[in-house]
């Protein structure tokens, strides 16, 4: 058991700042379990979202020495003995106390999202998908939501465009649905018009954060893209489309 | 005098309690029957324990075998339970099943395919063939996001972050309920003309839980209190793996999929100890040598199935007695081996969140070496008695499916049914308040004094200046139940668990919440232990009266399965003086046919005799 020092952001949408805290840390924590005795003997009211405290439902995400990630899979033993922790709520969305933000808008983005329309069923009432054709959307279906590649996009935490592009977390949830082999929902237009797949500019900080290694730029972001750039700026190819309305 | 017209109102006919898959199938079910539906969850949308499920979900579709069919997915729930199950529910949740999985199919779900490209199905405990549709070891993922999107589709009311304080009753009708938002610390209101508890259960009473914070025990105190009865709550699951090290993650759950997909269980020496622990009434349709189970696991349909996939009562018992006859692994769990049974990149590919959070908080790579393994709370059997189709408790309005309810799974359930339970009753839960709300000829009244009373009851904690600490509370019932009602029970240590009960009721009375009622965490703390505390007593009492083991309820003064504690259900309800009474009541004669399928012999189903 050792002594560590935790400064963490106390506050509410009105202000706040850092709070020191020293507490010790038993052998094989995580951040999550420090802030949980932190809570239990130290600050009572300490606001921290978390469920599962497995990695699985994405709720306890903030920034922890200035990276976004989830604090459940974070251990201590990867800090250096001295160094000083600071544990500050995600800067993307608006604070509602202390670790807590309001997440909201990410689930208003979600329905804006034309929903999934599946072909009919084949007569024996079987649908048939190849392991091979399910394996990239089942990739986008690992997401557990916990928002940390919509906190790290700079085009909704530096250029504050959260007006224009629905991130990166949005990107995967259309592109599960594009390349889902049963789907038959054209999103294209959408994704260049309403949900402004232009803005992103591949840096690949989203990909670098996401906790379940989703390569949200490469597999999703990038083949979106270029579904937009086929259909509205390669002629030929868009007039053939057009006419067997192939996706 | 607060004034109850000053509380935020919301309307409807039908509130459901808990966005797991149960709550989120039932509220699809009223929105698709026109009902005026709302929703409230404790949590973010997306994240209530489902999401944690892992093996998959259980349904006989045959896919992967043939011989597969509601009548085996039957005999094999009943016998996990113990026959103590319900028997229409576990016939209706058999034949339903199917239909429930292609559903979700239907609405998105991406299921692992088979070779000819229909939804694959694996192995797990209990199970006779190849029947839980999966994905990965994420199917609770899968499964919960499926039905959020359906739920956003439908676009009825969905109360995030709002938590249920209690239930609101106009004479003896459900009228609504009275909540919180966890965000603002505000009461809400919900007038409501059928109520639909899918509020999961209560593991959260116990120190060594795979369940998360949610899980304590709400449906079970609010249905308690509004005066309907609970069922079979001494039979609390102790899922055989969940991790042991390090201490902080301990509890966290190991899906069985890692025996299904060929994992053994080993000891200290070294030994592969299960098939020293076969009962007798599984031992013809059990491996008797490591050669025939490896030849099972390779697909050879005359050997029988590994003993490591025997029920989780059973092995949650051998890992129990391993551990305390000195043949224990460093942390005092068992050993769980998949490194030596597979390749390194199958097992990455097919148990992926296993190989991560192993990794990740353990720092054990589990292609390369065994995993630390012990016996961890679970999952309630019991809960909220209900009408097997229309799934109403006693009291007219109050509705419940999934872990909230009773009945489903009897003495012990069966992996891979839980998943499919939350799909079939949570439709079926969604048409039984559907049809009641039509059914209703006049519109129950919230009484208004019980409201005032909530509030005060709930904001007593803020406004107290001295007072208990409320994570030191929880912490000691956690330590109680841990100590004397855990996995093995006897009538003393019982009785002792019901005197300390009193005293942390008595904590609990005096608790106190500094700050603020904005996203207070101790005030939710202190207001959940209200509910575990209902919860624990439940539990302990029911323990108490069963004196038998039978499934997940082990008494060391009461070895083995009595033939007359088959025909007994132990009810728990709030008797007229307020206090927890318990009562033995005697179950119905099951249906013929029913009968028939449970105790055939598997020749005679396979060959479509019964």
């Amino acid at each position: 058991m050792s002594e560590r020092l935790f400064r963490i952001w106390r506050g509410t949408a009105a202000g706040g700042s850092f709070v020191e805290y020293r507490v010790d840390v038993d052998p094989g924590m995580v951040v999550l379990d420090v802030l949980h005795r932190i809570q239990a003997r130290l600050a009572n009211d300490l606001a921290i979202r978390w469920n599962c405290k497995a990695g699985k439902c994405g709720s306890c995400s903030m920034e922890i020495n200035g990276r976004p990630r989830l604090a459940c899979m974070t251990r201590m033993n990867q800090f250096g003995g001295a160094e000083m922790i600071a544990v500050q709520p995600m800067k993307t969305f608006p604070v509602v106390k202390d670790l807590v933000t309001d997440v909201s808008w990410n689930y208003e983005q979600n329905r804006r999202i034309p929903p999934f329309r599946p072909k009919p069923r084949p007569a024996d009432g079987q649908y048939r998908m190849r392991q091979v054709d399910v394996d990239r959307v089942q990739e986008f279906r690992k997401c557990i939501e916990c928002f940390l590649c919509q906190d790290v996009c700079h085009v909704l935490r530096d250029q504050s465009r959260k007006d224009a592009f629905v991130g990166p977390r949005l990107m995967i949830r259309l592109a599960s649905l594009e390349m889902h082999p049963l789907d038959t929902e054209d999103r294209v237009p959408a994704l260049r018009e309403e949900f402004g797949s232009g803005l992103c500019n591949i840096t690949r900080c989203c990909t670098e954060v996401c906790p379940e290694q989703i390569q949200i730029t490469d597999n999703g972001i990038i083949p979106l893209k270029e579904r937009v750039v086929d259909r509205y700026f390669d002629p030929l190819l868009g007039l053939v489309r057009k006419v067997f309305r192939r996706k | 005098m607060l004034d109850v017209s000053e509380i935020q109102t919301f309307e409807h006919d039908v509130l459901v309690i808990g966005a797991g898959g149960a709550g989120l199938r039932a509220a699809i079910e009223c929105s698709n029957r026109g009902m005026n539906t709302g929703l409230m969850c404790k949590s973010l949308l997306g994240k209530a324990h489902t999401v944690m499920a892992e093996g998959g979900v259980a349904a006989a579709l045959g896919n992967v075998d043939r011989r597969d069919n509601w009548k085996v997915h039957f005999r094999d729930t009943m016998r996990g339970g113990k026959f103590l199950n319900q028997w229409r529910m576990a016939e209706l949740h058999a034949r339903e099943a199917p239909d429930r999985v292609r559903e979700l199919e239907e609405w998105g779900a991406v299921f692992d395919r088979t070779t000819e490209g229909l939804i694959s199905q694996r192995n797990f405990g209990g199970h006779r063939y190849p029947r839980l549709a999966h994905v990965g070891d994420r199917t609770g993922l899968e499964m919960i996001r499926t039905l959020q999107d359906q739920a956003v589709l439908k676009g009825f009311g969905i109360y995030m972050e709002c938590t249920a304080l209690q239930l609101l009753l106009g004479g003896r009708q459900i009228a609504g309920v009275l909540g919180y938002w966890r965000e603002s610390g505000r009461f809400v209101l919900f007038r409501a003309r059928a109520v639909v508890l899918a509020t999961g259960g209560g593991g959260r009473a116990w120190r060594i839980t795979s369940n998360s914070w949610e899980y304590t025990g709400d449906g079970y105190a609010m249905a308690y209190e509004a005066g309907a009865q609970l069922m079979d709550m001494e039979f609390t699951q102790f899922h055989p793996t969940g991790m042991v090290w390090p201490p902080s993650v301990r509890g966290i759950l190991v899906t069985e999929g890692v025996r299904g997909d060929g994992g053994v269980l080993l000891n200290s020496k070294r030994e592969r100890f299960m098939f020293r622990y076969i009962p007798e009434k599984f031992s013809v349709e059990t491996a008797a040598s490591e050669e025939e189970a490896n030849r099972w696991l390779k697909g050879d349909k005359t050997a029988r199935r590994p003993p490591e996939l025997l029920t989780r009562d059973v092995v949650a018992r051998a890992i129990t007695q391993e551990v305390n006859e000195g043949r224990g692994s460093p942390h005092g769990g068992v050993f769980l081996d998949i490194a030596s049974r597979l390749p390194a990149e199958t097992i990455r590919r097919k148990l992926p969140s296993m190989y991560h959070q192993f990794k990740e908080l353990a720092e054990v790579d589990i292609t390369r070496e065994p995993m630390e393994v012990g016996p961890t709370l679970h999952y309630f059997m019991g809960g909220a008695r209900v009408d097997s189709d229309t799934q109403m408790t006693t009291v007219p309005g109050l509705f419940a499916a999934g872990e909230a309810a009773a009945g489903m799974h009897g003495a012990n359930r069966l992996g891979g049914n839980s998943l499919s339970d939350l799909l079939v009753f949570g439709r079926l839960s969604g048409i039984g308040a559907a049809q009641y709300v039509r059914g209703l000829g006049h519109v129950p009244r919230v009484e208004e004094d019980a409201v005032r009373a909530a509030v005060r009851r709930a904001t007593e904690v803020l406004n107290r200046d001295t007072g208990t600490n409320p994570y030191a509370v929880h912490e000691d019932l956690q330590g109680v139940m841990g100590r004397y009602v855990g996995i093995v029970r006897a009538e003393g240590d019982l009785k002792i668990a019901l005197v300390e009960l009193e005293r942390l009721k008595a904590d609990a009375a005096r608790v106190r919440a500094p700050g603020a009622s904005q996203y207070n965490a101790a005030w939710h703390e202190a207001l959940d232990l209200r509910a575990l505390l209902v919860t624990a007593e439940a539990v302990t009492r029911a323990a108490l009266v069963r004196q038998e083991s039978r499934g997940a309820h082990t008494r060391v003064d009461y070895p083995g399965e009595r033939q007359e504690w088959q025909n007994m259900n132990v009810i728990v309800r709030r008797g007229k003086d307020g206090r927890m009474e318990t009562e033995v009541e005697r179950r119905q004669e099951p249906p013929k046919t029913l009968a028939a399928i449970a105790y055939a012999t598997i020749e005679d189903l396979e060959a479509n005799r019964v």
